[in-house]
């Protein structure tokens, strides 16, 4: 019984882990078709981010919430007026370009920080579930996720600013026509889009060994996750974070992580043959 | 880095523009002609963190002997080459050091397949070769000496230890590559030796970074202790997320590798306190020469917290290779091999060093240490632990003209 509960905390966490990891690639792939491929360094960055800021003092939870996403958003708007916004509608340049900035960015933050792992510890302890330990810091990236896909569910559907960042990505001329700039609405997007990579980063710090080069790490995954989710943003997210997260952890548990890693990679295979189109191509059509 | 093959360069065309000017003085100007001692390590990019103290070691090293007046009066000179983590540009320096530098020597090489990318192109050129890193175990071959420690060396002294202290069942994890696939195999041999059993062994790709059902797992065959072998900073995290879930003070944990890059200094002292490892070397040893060598390095880089096992070995080595010159009287190959083989042995910060004749391994101290505030603090130590692994597979007495990787079956 006690096993039970602590295999349901590890399936649901490791669904709010990809949700996490993906979000952010989420809304700029699947929202602006930016193939963005240093979204593991955004991850990166935000780990720093949150990790120098605890250094100098500043509150852990302001420093994975508040401090990284800024970090990483600003970083993000400075790449898009500087890269990105010439090569929208490029997918493959856009592929080329983000690249050449995630390997730059793996040298700038060799750098800044030296080629040495880092990290913060949890803020938060372990608990006793009848005779298991669970990490108390899981219950806390699974209550944020929902959160954030709450509040991003709420904006792009209920309000203004919601409505114009869909209404342009689907046809920026007619946007523009309304007296929308698409100019501004990409750069905004690309911000969001950055700053939820960035806290992700900055959320999963205390989890992990940091180093310049960890965002590989998460950067298949990602993809992964956002490609079979298909042409929704949350839905789309949700329901192949679920899956994957689903049959990852309970290969992992019935044989080896590596069995897991391998079930999740074999089952996005077989579904994008099934539906190339992504899960929300078939289902889920028209949803956020 | 300082590559100092330009300076060497000026030197040599002074010297030939001095002979041709004075053939007279031929003789003497060769006799006084320096030594060549080549590196080859990874200074910069991913492995830096390995690569950089042991530059530092190997430096501080040839300065020492320098100061005592060279090696057969004649004074040691480096040339460096920064493989920048490339495996590829192991070939390219290797060829370089041993074909156009005509180096005496050469040190160097981290992970094993730099190593092996040198150490046949080193035999063909006959140039003697020192890997002074810790590694699997298995390499026979009478052109290179290994003074680093094997797996054998260590897990004899863990496991056994843990299990003394513990109880008999271990839950073992590491990395899935030769290095922990081999260490694995002796920690269940070893356990077995001790009255304890190996109940699971996990392996874990250099990329996995996400250990929360390994950590209910381990609950669920709730072992006395777990023993890791975990390589990288992915698998960094494994400690930190076993700490998070309040595991560090419920099961007791020994590794065979962490520490070895200095990654106790990356935990926190919560994460890491208790956690029981197993090397040559601790900074906290109490001995003179250890005492001796922190001063020295404190002496020239100012900060000490940069050295670690395989700093220190790259230590030891440069100074097993100065030793076996002064003992051979010569710096040709083969009087140095051999003088190698004649019981060579120096009085290292880690303890004494011997050089095995048989496989060219070194026999060693290998102190049991417990990980406590971000230092390694000595428990016991187990002197001069001999290459069993090695030892196993390899005669080079028997069979001189053996180059073989040796895959240890257990």
């Amino acid at each position: 019984m006690d096993l039970a509960a602590v295999i349901a905390i590890e399936v649901v966490y490791s669904v709010a882990f990809l949700v996490l990891i993906s979000v952010g690639l989420a809304v700029v792939f699947g929202m602006m078709r930016v193939i963005n491929l240093a979204h593991g360094e955004f991850m990166m960055l935000g780990g720093y981010a949150a990790i120098v800021a605890v250094g100098h003092g500043i509150n852990i939870y302001i420093a994975m919430l508040v401090v990284a996403p800024l970090v990483v958003g600003i970083i993000g708007i400075i790449i898009e007026r500087l890269v990105i916004r010439h090569l929208y509608g490029r997918l493959i340049d856009t592929m080329l370009a983000t690249w050449g900035l995630s390997l730059f960015l793996v040298g700038f933050a060799t750098m800044i920080f030296g080629n040495t792992t880092t990290g913060i510890s949890p803020p938060i302890s372990g608990f006793s579930l009848g005779s298991y330990q669970v990490n108390g810091y899981n219950f806390f990236i699974i209550l944020v996720t929902a959160v954030i896909i709450a509040a991003m569910y709420a904006i792009l559907s209920y309000t203004r600013l919601g409505l114009v960042a869909r209404g342009t990505m689907q046809g920026a001329d007619m946007a523009s026509a309304l007296g929308y700039n698409p100019d501004r609405v990409y750069m905004a997007t690309f911000f969001a889009g950055s700053a939820l990579t960035g806290m992700a980063g900055g959320i999963l710090a205390p989890l992990v060994g940091l180093g310049p080069a960890s965002g590989a790490t998460y950067i298949a995954k990602a993809f992964i996750t956002v490609i079979s989710g298909g042409a929704s943003v949350i839905a789309g997210v949700l329901s192949s974070a679920t899956l994957f997260g689903l049959i990852s952890q309970t290969f992992t548990f019935a044989a080896s992580p590596v069995v897991g890693e391998v079930a999740l990679l074999v089952a996005a295979v077989i579904l994008l043959r099934l539906l190339p189109q992504g899960i929300t191509g078939r289902f889920f059509k028209g949803r956020m | 880095m300082r590559i100092q093959r330009r300076n060497f360069l000026k030197g040599t065309a002074a010297l030939a523009a001095g002979s041709v000017a004075m053939p007279a003085l031929i003789g003497r100007s060769l006799a006084a002609d320096k030594i060549k001692l080549g590196s080859i390590l990874d200074t910069s990019g991913i492995f830096d963190a390995y690569g950089k103290p042991m530059d530092m070691a190997m430096q501080l090293a040839v300065s020492e002997i320098n100061k005592g007046g060279g090696l057969l009066g004649r004074e040691i000179e480096t040339i460096s080459y920064d493989t920048q983590s490339d495996m590829a540009l192991y070939t390219q320096y290797g060829q370089q050091l041993a074909r156009r530098d005509k180096v005496d020597v050469v040190h160097g090489g981290i992970l094993s397949a730099s190593r092996e990318a040198i150490r046949p192109t080193l035999r063909k050129a006959n140039t003697l070769y020192f890997y002074n890193v810790l590694y699997e175990g298995g390499v026979c071959d009478r052109n290179i000496a290994i003074t680093g420690v094997t797996p054998a060396q260590q897990v004899e002294v863990l496991v056994p230890a843990a299990i003394k202290k513990w109880g008999p069942k271990i839950y073992i994890l590491a990395a899935d590559y030769n290095y922990g696939q081999i260490t694995a195999r002796w920690m269940q041999k070893y356990a077995q030796e001790a009255g304890g059993e190996a109940i699971a062994v996990d392996f874990f790709p250099l990329d996995v970074s996400d250990f929360g059902s390994t950590i209910a797992k381990i609950q669920t065959a709730s072992p006395d202790i777990v023993v890791s072998a975990l390589v990288g900073g992915a698998h960094l995290s494994f400690y930190r997320q076993w700490a998070a879930a309040g595991m560090n003070t419920k099961i007791p944990m020994a590794s065979s590798t962490l520490a070895i890059g200095n990654e106790h200094k990356v935990l926190t002292p919560e994460e890491g306190n208790g956690i029981m490892v197993a090397f040559n070397y601790s900074p906290e040893i109490a001995s003179p020469a250890n005492k001796a060598f922190l001063e020295a390095w404190g002496g020239m880089y100012g900060d000490t917290s940069a050295i670690h096992e395989i700093a220190v070995s790259n230590y030891q080595g440069v100074h097993l290779w100065a030793e076996a010159v002064r003992r051979a009287g010569s710096i040709d190959r083969m009087a140095v091999i051999e003088a190698i083989e004649d019981g060579l042995s120096i009085d290292g910060p880690g303890g004494k060093v011997t050089m095995d004749a048989k496989t060219h391994h070194a026999v060693l101290d290998v102190h049991l240490m417990e990980i406590n505030g971000q230092k390694l603090d000595v428990v016991e130590r187990f002197e001069q632990r001999q290459p069993i692994d090695t030892q196993a597979v390899c005669d080079l007495s028997a069979n001189p003209d053996d180059t073989t990787q040796y895959e240890i079956k257990i």
